[in-house]
C-alpha cells in the first residue's frame, strides 16, 4: 500500500504521537519512546502492530511518541495516523 | 572598717575558693559610646558568606544542613555548595529538610567529591534521577519531616553547621521567613524546617536577602542561636513556593477525589465541633477542604485548628471564623505566608514541634483528621510517595507518616491509574507509611476502608458512599492497562528509608537507564 507521511495523536499526557513514513524495506520498524517504556514498551509496539496490519500496512517507518495512552488511545491514533497516510477512511466503509 | 579598699583581701580570698577571678576596672572592655543604629552595623556576627564558613570551623567530613520553605526558588543550597566546592571542602554530608528540581547542580557537586552523602526527605528532578541510577557510593537516607526534627533534637542527626535562608534577619541575626520592611525582597512564611537546626547545630548562618535593623521582631530565629549574618543578593524566589507539588487544581479528576474526600470526612464520625485537620500537598487533598466549607456552615461547626501545609483556603476558613488557630509548619503559598506574619493566631511551630512521634505536645498527636496524595497505594493500605512506579525517585516522604500514623482518621485520596501507571497496586514500590495507619483510601472508582475500622465502614455505606476493596481497584486498574513488566533493578542500595520512630522501613535499589 502507498503510503504519504502523515501523523496523529498529541503530546498530552495519556496521550500518544504516532508518526507513519513510506520505508524501503518490508515490514513494519516501530520506533517508541514512551514515558511507560519499561513496563509497557511491547504491548504498546504490539498494539500498534496489529492495529496497522489489520488495516492491511505491512511496510512503513513508525514513530511513535507516547505519554501513557492506554490501548483504546493507541488504537485510534493508530488508525487515523493510517487513514491520514493512505487516504483510505476505513471509517466510512 | 569596712570600705572597698579593705573587703580587697576577702574579694581575693572569696574569689579563690569560688575558682573565678577578681574584677579588675581598667582591664574590663571600654564602653561603646557609638549611636546604636551605627553600631549594629559592626557586628562581629554580619559577615561575607566565605569567612562565615572559615569561622564556623567546618571541615571535611562535616555535616551541613539547609531548610526548604523556598521550595522550587531556593537559592541558598547551590549558592552556598558552590562556595564550599570553590574553597575546597570534601567529603561532607548535606542534611536538609527536602531537596528540589532546582538542585541539579548538586549533581557535579557529588561527582567532584564535595557531597559525599545526603540526609532529606525527598528528592525531585535530576538530581533524583542520578541519584537512581547509582550516582553516589552511600545511599541516601530518607526521614519524614517529624523524624528528621526529632533526629536532630536527640542528636541521632548532628548538624556542624547550619546554612539557613531568611527573608530578614538583624545584624545580631534575629530572623524570619518574612520581612516588615521597605525592601523587602523575598517571604515564604513559617521557618519550622529550619527551627530544628537553629537550636541544634553547633554553628547557624544566617543568609538574608533583607538585612533589618535591630530588633527584627517578632522573630522566629532567635540571635541567641545565631553565629553569623550574611547578606545576600537573594536567598530564593517567593513566586516559586506554590510550585512543585502545591497546586489550585481545575483537573476534574481531582475535583471528584476532593468532593468524596470531602464526603468521608462529612460522615466519618470525627466531623463534630472542635475537631482538627490537615491536607498534605497533592491538587486532591488540597481542594478537598473547600468542599467541607459549606458543610461546616450548615451544621454550625467551627475546625479548633488546622494544622500544615497552611494554605490560601485555610486562611480564608479561619478568618471567617471556621478555622480556630492555624498551627504552621511549612506555609504552601504567598497568602498563608503573609497571614503567620500578621495574625498572632497563625502559629510557626518547629518539626518536632508539628510531627515528633517522641514529643507529646507535637500538634499531629491532637490531630482528628489528615487528608493525604500517594504515588501508590496497595492492597494492604501501604502508601508509596517516594518512588515513581517507573523505579525512579520522584517525591518527598513529607509528613505523610507521621501525620498517617498520629491522626484519628487518615484519608489518603489516590486516583486509581495516572495514564497508564496503576496506583493501586499489589506492593508498593517502596514502603513509606505502613497500611496499619491508613485508615481510607478515595479513588474516583469507590471508597476502600481498612478493614482495622470497621466502624468507619459502616458510617459510610449508611451515607450512601460507593465502598470496594483495594482488590477490586487493583483488579479493575490491571483489565484496563495489562500487566506491567517488571522494572529492571539493580543490586544496589541508593536510599534507607527510615521509619519515624527510627527504624529502617525499606531500603530503595538502583534502577538501569
Amino acid at each position: 500500500m502507498e503510503l504519504k507521511m502523515a501523523t496523529a495523536g498529541t503530546m498530552e499526557s495519556g496521550d500518544i504521537m504516532i508518526q507513519l513514513a513510506p520505508s524501503d524495506h518490508p515490514g513494519l520498524d516501530i520506533h517508541l519512546q514512551s514515558s511507560v517504556a519499561f513496563q509497557f514498551g511491547d504491548q504498546i509496539r504490539e498494539v500498534i502492530r496489529e492495529t496497522l496490519m489489520g488495516l492491511g500496512i505491512t511496510k512503513a517507518e513508525v514513530y511513535a511518541t507516547d505519554k501513557g495512552a492506554l490501548d483504546c488511545t493507541i488504537r485510534a491514533r493508530t488508525t487515523a495516523a493510517a487513514v491520514r497516510a493512505t487516504g483510505n477512511d476505513v471509517w466510512s466503509e | 572598717m569596712n570600705t572597698l579598699n579593705d573587703r580587697k583581701t576577702l574579694v581575693s580570698q572569696v574569689a579563690e575558693a569560688m575558682g573565678k577571678r577578681v574584677y579588675n576596672d581598667g582591664a574590663e572592655n571600654h564602653k561603646e559610646t557609638a549611636p546604636r543604629l551605627e553600631l549594629q552595623h559592626e557586628s562581629p556576627k554580619l559577615v561575607s558568606l566565605e569567612d562565615a564558613i572559615r569561622r564556623s570551623g567546618l571541615r571535611d567530613g562535616m555535616t551541613i544542613s539547609f531548610h526548604h520553605h523556598f521550595r522550587g526558588g531556593d537559592k541558598v543550597v547551590n549558592m552556598v555548595v558552590a562556595k564550599l566546592a570553590e574553597m575546597g571542602f570534601k567529603d561532607l554530608h548535606l542534611a536538609a529538610s527536602s531537596l528540589q528540581d532546582v538542585h541539579a547542580p548538586l549533581i557535579e557537586h557529588i561527582r567532584n567529591g564535595v557531597i559525599t552523602q545526603i540526609s532529606t526527605s525527598g528528592l525531585r528532578g535530576e538530581l533524583a534521577k542520578e541519584i537512581s541510577h547509582g550516582l553516589m557510593a552511600k545511599p541516601v537516607i530518607f526521614r519524614s519531616h517529624g523524624a528528621r526534627g526529632a533526629a536532630i533534637a536527640s542528636g541521632e542527626l548532628h548538624i556542624d553547621v547550619a546554612f539557613l535562608g531568611a527573608s530578614s534577619a538583624d545584624p545580631l541575626g534575629n530572623a524570619c521567613g518574612y520581612s516588615r520592611s521597605e525592601n523587602a525582597k523575598s517571604i515564604c512564611g513559617s521557618l519550622g524546617y529550619a527551627l530544628p537546626d537553629a537550636r541544634y547545630a553547633d554553628k547557624v548562618v544566617v543568609l538574608t536577602d533583607d538585612l533589618v535593623n535591630y530588633p527584627n521582631t517578632p522573630n522566629s530565629i532567635s540571635e541567641h542561636d545565631v553565629d553569623f549574618v550574611v547578606e545576600v543578593d537573594s536567598v530564593g524566589d517567593s513566586s516559586k513556593i506554590a510550585s512543585g507539588a502545591i497546586r489550585d487544581t481545575k483537573n476534574p479528576r481531582d475535583i471528584l477525589l476532593a468532593k468524596q474526600a470531602a464526603k468521608v470526612i462529612v460522615n466519618s464520625g470525627y466531623f463534630n465541633d472542635g475537631f482538627s485537620i490537615q491536607t498534605g500537598s497533592g491538587g486532591a487533598s488540597l481542594a478537598a477542604v473547600k468542599y467541607i466549607r459549606q458543610s461546616m456552615i450548615d451544621r454550625n461547626i467551627q475546625a479548633s485548628f488546622a494544622l500544615g501545609g497552611i494554605t490560601a483556603h485555610m486562611v480564608k476558613m479561619h478568618e471567617e471564623g471556621l478555622i480556630g488557630r492555624l498551627i504552621d509548619v511549612q506555609s504552601f503559598d504567598k497568602v498563608a505566608a503573609e497571614s503567620l506574619k500578621n495574625d498572632p493566631r497563625h502559629k510557626e511551630v518547629a518539626a518536632y514541634e508539628y510531627a515528633s512521634k517522641q514529643e507529646q505536645g507535637s500538634a499531629t498527636h491532637y490531630l482528628d483528621i489528615v487528608i493525604l496524595s500517594a504515588l501508590e497505594v496497595d492492597v494492604h493500605f501501604n502508601v508509596n510517595v517516594l518512588v515513581g512506579s517507573d523505579g525512579i525517585i520522584r517525591g518527598a516522604i513529607g509528613g505523610h507518616p507521621d501525620t498517617a500514623e498520629d491522626s484519628a482518621l487518615s484519608i489518603i485520596v489516590c486516583p486509581m491509574l495516572r495514564g497508564r501507571i496503576p496506583c493501586i497496586v499489589d506492593e508498593v514500590t517502596t514502603l513509606i507509611t505502613p497500611g496499619r495507619t491508613v485508615d481510607v483510601v478515595v479513588t474516583e472508582y469507590g471508597i476502600a476502608v481498612n478493614p482495622n475500622r470497621p466502624e468507619i465502614a459502616e458510617r459510610l455505606r449508611e451515607a450512601g458512599l460507593h465502598l470496594v476493596t483495594l482488590e477490586e481497584l487493583r483488579d479493575r486498574a490491571l483489565k484496563i492497562i495489562g500487566t506491567p513488566a517488571p522494572l529492571p533493578f539493580g543490586e544496589k542500595v541508593v536510599g534507607v528509608v527510615l521509619n519515624r520512630g527510627g527504624s529502617v522501613m525499606d531500603v530503595i535499589k538502583d534502577i538501569k537507564e
